[in-house]
């Protein structure tokens, strides 16, 4: 087989050894984050499509986590709060408890499940965005109900007296009861969005990090950062957390338009 | 207001990714991916079989698990003896040689060790381990864990016995090279990964050319017979592609820095 | 539909918490005439009985019984608390709550809220949030909040304690009112100069049972008790 390059050097001195790749002198300095924000800065200026591809999806698979988590966990909160059933303490104990579970450990759960050689294969979702979304779901449904019951619980202390004497239906206390307390629900909902945003060890194992198909900012930076390209993995991570930023201040903002006017 | 979040919502999930016609996954190891040559080669696989190539970087041993569990069409991995398992227990039907590409030894610029005037591999390993300079290994159970693991069996050392100057971490290999370069250590790595490392540091190419560091890359489609719904009809387009003329071409002539990566083996 | 409550019926009716037994057992017949306080020292389970009449305090012994199906005798009652309890929503929001829960449409439900605001002197605050007001509105709220829904019977569980003589004017003036569109009262109180005021039945509760009851003139002219003379004379405080 012909030589690949850069021989072994053996018998030639040292002082004349041609240097083999570059090199680069310094560790990860500071100047590495004024790097990280130009490139951050450049890459969003011009609109980089591989970026805006990546930040799009990120988005998608995170909202959509975000929905479906609150469309369970709020109910869930609020039916925790209102009605007694013997296992409730325990539930409430496991729903806390899971707050700590690590994620990449759901990934794998739900890679196993979602595997062709596994019970849900058929469906096909492994390798595809659906299947982060699934991961990120059973990640913060726990969180947002957590966080959301505890807000409810103590509404439902003080809305308790007058809705029993009311004869309110199960139904409708966990409805007024998340009514009024949409904005602490908020801040429950937000945590889950921060949660997911930031999520890399469950969507890496599901999702696979394919390019331009399951390939998000959180998972580029993990890419990127493994290459050694700390520059470009710096600039992603300030653009997702000017994301994160913007998603949470544009809540905000729909939220507060809610204070002075009739809902 | 409520309704706009909800059909903000419903248009970014229904947006979709452009496709080409057909579509088929194939594992790689992090070697591969690193090296850049999977960016020349898809485009002019999409060009000329209009398929996409959907590629999932993993290191060996999960690239081999994928297979097992038919979450992929093909593999394409450099670990001989796991790719014979492999096949012997009947998760592929065939292995085909496509390229190969050289290991080399990479370590501080002071070369503590005095690797650099090994005659070869082994006796470079065997210096190491005398000095007992840092050293950084894989971890991972990846094509170039196995080869490090083997290396380290024909110099007559057992990497059990290593004391804590052999350090093993688990990772792909940029992040296991990012070790190495904060820690002064030698490591084992390919030359494609090494050349497009961006944080090179205090870490130089010290050693290689010896024909043991050789690394194979074989294809592997996975078996149909094991998972029915594998798309063995795209992964045989794929071998036949990497294994022309054309594909030849593209491999032999892929550099970086001026210097060739591959050498294209197929036959 | 008029849906006939009364008489309300007690016979041995006990209640009680983990084996402590705060009223009862205990006998009480109401025919619901007017506005009916019931009085005693603090700890005396007035509000317990309030409760327990109500259906809010679990029934441990005896029998409550209404003259209609329980049920809905509950439908048409309402309960108004001692420290007022309003949603956290804005006044008129606090109002139609009731009606909206019935399945009263909303153009009508926000009519009503604002009848209901100018009658209690709310009108003003229609669409300030309800956790703002000051302790006497809020109560004033509470109660418009239990009559908007044309309860057959409401219950009040010492509405005026933690207020000032004015809001309380205000508030009995409200409740007379009340009871002259034909509402009827359960009142519970420990001053007895609003008993004086307002009560045209007296239910006389002191150690967790029913001593005395009748109407009140009567009960003030001349009990017929020894702990109610000694009650209304000031010698017996807890």
């Amino acid at each position: 087989m012909p030589a690949p390059p850069c021989n072994n050097r053996a018998g030639i001195p040292r002082e004349n050894r041609p240097t083999c790749g570059k090199t680069r002198t310094g560790g990860l300095t500071i100047v590495d984050l004024w790097e990280g924000l130009r490139h951050a800065f450049w890459l969003v200026v011009t609109f980089n499509p591989e970026l805006t591809e990546i930040a799009l999806l990120s988005l998608r698979v995170t909202l959509t986590a975000l929905v479906i988590a609150c469309v369970i966990a709020l109910p869930l909160a609020a039916l925790l709060a209102v009605r007694r059933f013997r296992w409730r303490r325990a539930t409430i104990a496991m729903l806390n408890a899971l707050m700590g579970l690590p994620p990449v450990v759901v990934g794998l759960i739900v890679y196993i499940f979602l595997s062709r050689s596994g019970p849900f294969g058929a469906l096909g979702l492994l390798f595809t965005p659906s299947a982060m979304i699934v991961a990120q779901v059973i990640i913060i449904v726990p969180l947002i109900a957590s966080i959301a019951h505890q807000s409810l619980r103590e509404l439902w202390a003080e809305y308790h007296d007058l809705l029993i004497s009311m004869n309110v239906t199960q139904v409708q206390k966990m409805r007024t009861l998340i009514w009024d307390a949409r904005r602490a629900l908020l801040t429950a909902a937000l945590a889950g969005f921060g949660r997911g945003i930031g999520e890399v060890g469950a969507i890496m194992i599901v999702g696979g990090n394919i390019d331009h198909a399951t390939r998000v900012l959180t998972t580029a930076i993990a890419l990127e950062t493994g290459k050694g390209e700390f520059a470009l993995a710096l600039a992603l991570g300030f653009i997702l957390i000017a994301l994160a930023l913007g998603v949470n201040l544009t809540i905000h903002w729909i939220g507060q338009t809610e204070r002075d006017s009739r809902w | 207001m409520k309704q706009w979040l909800i059909v903000g919502i419903l248009a970014l999930f229904s947006a979709n990714l452009a496709h080409a016609a057909d579509q088929m996954r194939m594992a790689v190891t992090t070697s591969f991916h690193n090296s850049g040559l999977a960016e020349v080669l898809l485009p002019e696989v999409v060009r000329d079989l209009d398929l996409e190539v959907q590629l999932l970087v993993v290191g060996t041993g999960q690239a081999l698990r994928l297979g097992r569990a038919g979450d992929v069409d093909a593999i394409l991995v450099h670990s001989r003896d796991a790719e014979e398992a492999f096949l012997a227990e009947g998760y592929g039907t065939h292995r085909r040689e496509i390229m190969y590409n050289d290991f080399v030894l990479v370590g501080p610029s002071n070369d503590p060790a005095g690797i650099a005037d090994a005659e070869t591999a082994t006796n470079a390993l065997q210096d190491i381990a005398a000095a007992g300079a840092g050293f950084v290994s894989r971890g991972d159970d990846s094509g170039t864990h196995k080869k490090e693991l083997a290396l380290w069996q024909e110099a007559g050392l057992d990497a059990d016995t290593f004391g804590p100057w052999y350090r093993a971490v688990g990772a792909g290999m940029g992040a296991a090279l990012n070790t190495a370069s904060g820690l002064d250590a030698y490591i084992l790595s390919d030359r494609a990964s090494w050349l497009n490392f961006g944080n090179k540091s205090g870490l130089e190419l010290l050693f290689a050319g010896d024909p043991v560091l050789f690394n194979q890359y074989a294809y592997l489609p996975v078996n149909p017979a094991r998972h029915i719904h594998v798309k063995s009809d795209l992964a045989a387009r794929l071998e036949d592609w990497l294994t022309s003329v054309r594909a030849q071409a593209l491999i032999d002539e892929y550099r970086i820095d001026d210097e060739t990566l591959f050498v294209f083996n197929a036959k | 539909m008029v849906t006939e409550l009364f008489p309300l019926v007690l016979e041995g009716a006990e209640t009680s918490r983990r084996g402590k037994r705060l009223v009862g057992p205990t006998d009480l017949t109401l025919n619901g005439q007017g506005l009916c306080v019931v009085m005693g020292p603090n700890g005396a389970g007035k509000t317990t009985l309030l409760r327990l009449m109500h259906g809010t305090a679990r029934l441990t012994g005896g029998s409550v019984r209404w003259a209609c199906d329980t049920d809905l005798a509950r439908h048409h009652q309402a309960f108004v608390f001692q420290r007022p309890v309003v949603l956290r929503r804005t006044v008129e929001d606090n109002l139609t709550y009731p009606l909206r829960l019935r399945g009263v449409a909303r153009a009508q439900a926000r009519d009503a809220a604002r009848r209901w605001a100018k009658r209690v002197g709310l009108e003003p605050h229609m669409t300030r949030r309800a956790m703002v007001l000051s302790g006497g509105e809020q109560q004033k709220l509470a109660i418009a909040r239990a009559l908007i829904t044309e309860p057959a019977l409401v219950f009040l569980d010492e509405p005026t304690a933690s207020l000032d003589g004015r809001a309380t004017r205000e508030i009995e003036a409200i409740l007379l009112q009340a009871k002259a569109d034909g509402t009827r009262l359960i009142l519970s109180t420990h001053d007895m100069g609003q008993a004086r005021r307002i009560a045209d039945q007296v239910v006389f509760i002191l150690g967790g049972k029913v001593h005395e009851t009748g109407p009140a003139d009567a009960f003030f002219d001349g009990p017929e008790t020894p702990e109610a003379l000694a009650f209304l004379n000031g010698d017996i405080v807890e």
